[in-house]
């Protein structure tokens, strides 16, 4: 059923425009919601995945709403919708992106892409299912539900950018470690939310979820059960905006180049 | 006395007053308001605080709350007289350092944002290191040191530790090794200054009493053009540690039962100050361990408060100025914990997390692998040393491969060049090739973080290492299904004696 909405030519869905060189069609939809007060387009460049700085291609990190020139209300809240992966606790950074693969550098454009394809490869054997399938560079799965501390371990901007280049919305986790966190919002690459309680235990990969992010709120569409999650805060326009210079760049705390 | 002006409270800080008249900061008395209102959660402190009786005149003009080390460092540095935790400010940054696996990423967020031309805030402020993947023959690995070199020859950085000749480090004179260790042997540690990193282990800067924390690349990508960035001021956890260091212990021990106490996530968020007669008595080095390992319980940063084993170890390191700070007395600490570490034992961090900790005694009969000596957390030269004289007091051989990997080109020199106390002259090296281990390493990362295939030491298969480095997680070292046991140098060189698990005591007493 999702995986039809995901398709289905909806006049009120807008499919997310991602970076503008990507192969694959993104596996999430973004539902802007109709704001009261919209702001002015945030027209950015995404801090990692693109290449030409002259062209007029505006295009939108992944987990920000969709500036397309239709679209009114482009600042307005925002819905991910999709298949959860989910993960335990204490998911490391060296689980999420491997050290082998660190001398990839995210800023490079074709490096970015690899990076995805890469996304948490580090994680045990026990993880049956692959989280993104050899040969593919994006993952099926939108969301990522883990337990607490997630992202410890190595600084590296890798991971995060790995989710997001891999096609990862949202991460939804009890808690986080403090780096990993930032980086999410430095980048704009993931959002970074926090749950009440232990999710990962209640939803399996694979589950349809929804995250309306206004409300705070994850709906599991495959057990029908909805979870309150904490409110993402001044984080949230940041991440929208595409990271901490497009949001200084958007709001006029640093003049636009 | 002065608590009997104070109402009851419920906070137990300010218990046992008494007004030190000391604090590094004086504000005119005009900002004691503001100052006053920004403690509201502690109403009670704050309000009571001007009434105490036996405040001295010299500090009647400057009411100010205490403060932790951490707080201090940070207000200087956001040129604010106060700071409460959880306060964001903007920090200006004495220290930038990068290396060859984050630094091509932060150079290109900063040519992206501040453009093809833009000069670096302070060309003498930024470190460039690298250090992580060297001897290795993947290409993209050697075109990361490139772009570092590039950059630094294009914006004239004062301090690029360079490396050409990959068949030989010794051919290279500025090439150092691991970034943590080369910043203090280098004198980039300073006390009461800031130091920020792209990689996690930055916190060990933090035994110099200095504020130093990792940071990502887009988060350096700002820094290297506005030599600033917001930080939210931590809380601090304070770790008092007394009583006599047994010989069988070294500050791995002491760094995870702390871990194994409060967590990998005990201290997110949060500043860990050491504290005690135990860290007093710790050299540099080992302050340097103890604080390194302060990520792997989610802190921000780690401090020891300086004192004269800094400033000696900093003599000839180091002619810049510098400003010491202390916590005050009355500084607020979001918990306490006592150690008494004439009590401890010898300890490991089992597999797959630094905090799943255990007596090495109650492992031995884990039969492992290898051994694997080094890192920023325990490749330095006294770690060396601590193996050597385990290796020396058993006379025996080892039963497992055993690689060391120097941290840095002075760690190597070392190695090849201090005599053993008490060998009859011996070097370290010369007792590792008679107990059988393999030749000192190349000065690097190695295979601390796995790295590249090619990386030396690195585990490939799944194999029971025992390791001196700093994480345990399921495929740090390499292969995924790997098991690292994390311990002292004592324990790792007892370890490769007998193949198993072993508690330095069987050696060392």
């Amino acid at each position: 059923m999702a995986a039809s909405l995901c398709r289905s030519p909806n006049p009120t869905f807008t499919p997310s425009i991602t970076r503008s060189s990507l192969p694959t069609a993104p596996r999430f939809l973004k539902f802007p919601n109709v704001s009261p007060s919209p702001a002015h387009p945030i027209k950015l460049r995404p801090l990692t995945a693109q290449s030409s700085r002259s062209t007029e291609s505006f295009a939108t990190p992944r987990a920000t709403a969709t500036p397309s020139s239709s679209s009114p209300s482009p600042t307005a809240a925002t819905s991910f919708h999709g298949l959860c992966y989910v993960v335990g606790d204490n998911i490391d950074t060296d689980q999420i992106i491997p050290a082998e693969y660190l001398t990839l550098v995210p800023s490079k454009p074709a490096e970015y892409e690899k990076l995805g394809s890469y996304a948490l490869v580090g994680l045990p054997s026990s993880y049956t299912t692959r989280f993104v399938e050899p040969n593919e560079t994006k993952t099926k799965y939108s969301i990522v539900i883990g337990g607490y501390n997630f992202g410890c371990g190595s600084s590296r901007e890798h991971a995060p950018v790995a989710l997001g280049a891999a096609g990862v919305a949202a991460v939804v986790a009890e808690s986080y470690a403090r780096i990993f966190f930032r980086n999410s919002v430095a980048t704009g690459e993931v959002y970074p939310l926090e749950s009440e309680g232990r999710i990962c235990e209640e939803c399996k990969t694979g589950d349809t979820v929804t995250i309306e992010l206004a409300e705070s709120l994850l709906i599991n569409h495959t057990t029908g059960k909805e979870y309150k999650l904490k409110p993402i805060g001044d984080a949230g326009p940041v991440i929208e905006a595409g990271g901490i210079f497009a949001y200084a760049r958007a709001t006029g705390m640093i003049p636009s180049n | 006395m002065a608590s009997s002006t104070i109402a009851p409270t419920p906070t137990s800080f300010i218990l046992n007053k008494k007004d030190l008249g000391f604090s590094a900061f004086s504000a005119p008395s005009l900002f004691s308001i503001p100052k006053c209102r920004r403690t509201v959660s502690k109403k009670i402190c704050s309000v009571m605080a001007p009434q105490q009786s036996e405040r001295r005149p010299s500090t009647t003009g400057s009411v100010k709350t205490a403060m932790t080390m951490t707080e201090k460092i940070l207000a200087r540095a956001s040129e604010k007289t106060q700071l409460s935790p959880g306060e964001n400010v903007w920090v200006n940054v004495d220290i930038l350092m990068t290396h060859d696996v984050c630094g091509p990423g932060s150079i290109g967020i900063f040519k992206k944002e501040f453009g093809e031309n833009a000069k670096v805030w302070d060309r003498e402020k930024i470190v460039i290191i690298p250090d992580h993947y060297i001897f290795t023959s993947d290409e993209r690995a050697n075109r990361n040191v490139d772009i570092l070199r590039d950059f630094c020859m294009e914006q004239n950085i004062k301090y690029f530790y360079d490396i050409k000749d990959l068949g030989n480090f010794k051919a290279n004179p500025d090439y150092k090794g691991v970034c943590h260790i080369a910043l203090a042997q280098e004198g980039h540690c300073r006390p009461g200054e800031v130091l920020l990193g792209t990689d996690s282990h930055t916190c060990t800067a933090g035994a110099f009493g200095q504020f130093a924390t990792g940071i990502g690349n887009t988060d350096a990508g700002f820094v290297l053009g506005a030599g600033k960035l917001l930080l939210k001021v931590p809380p601090t956890l304070r770790f008092v540690m007394d009583g006599e260091m047994p010989s069988y212990l070294l500050a791995k021990d002491l760094i995870l039962q702390i871990i194994g106490e409060i967590s990998v996530s005990g201290a997110t968020y949060k500043s860990m100050e050491f504290v005690g007669t135990t860290v007093e008595s710790l050299t540099m080095e080992e302050r340097m361990t103890l604080c390194n390992m302060v990520v792997e319980a989610g802190g921000k940063n780690g401090v020891v408060p300086p004192d004269s084993t800094t400033y000696k170890y900093l003599e000839d390191k180091t002619s810049l100025p510098y400003e010491p700070v202390y916590s005050d007395e009355q500084a607020r600490f979001l918990s306490e914990y006592r150690f008494d570490v004439s009590k401890m034992e010898p300890l490991v961090a089992k597999p797959h997390s630094p905090d799943n900790r255990a007596l090495a005694r109650e492992c031995k009969d884990v039969k492992i692998d290898r051994v694997y000596i080094g890192s920023c957390t325990g490749g330095k030269t006294e770690d060396f040393m601590a193996a050597a004289k385990v290796f020396l007091a058993s006379g025996k051989k080892v039963k497992v491969p055993t690689f060391l990997v120097p941290a840095t080109q002075k760690v190597w020199m070392d190695v090849y060049g201090l005599e053993v106390p008490g060998s009859g002259g011996k070097t370290c090296s010369q007792i590792f090739e008679e107990a059988g281990c393999d030749t000192p390493a190349s000065p690097s990362c190695g295979a601390c973080l796995g790295g590249p295939k090619d990386t030396y030491a690195r585990m490939n298969e799944p194999m029971v290492c025992v390791s001196t480095t700093n994480r345990n997680f399921p495929g740090r070292m390499g292969h995924k299904e790997g098991q690292i046991y994390l311990a002292s140098p004592y324990t790792a060189a007892a370890s490769a004696l007998t193949g198993y698990v072993t508690d330095p005591r069987e050696f060392l007493l």
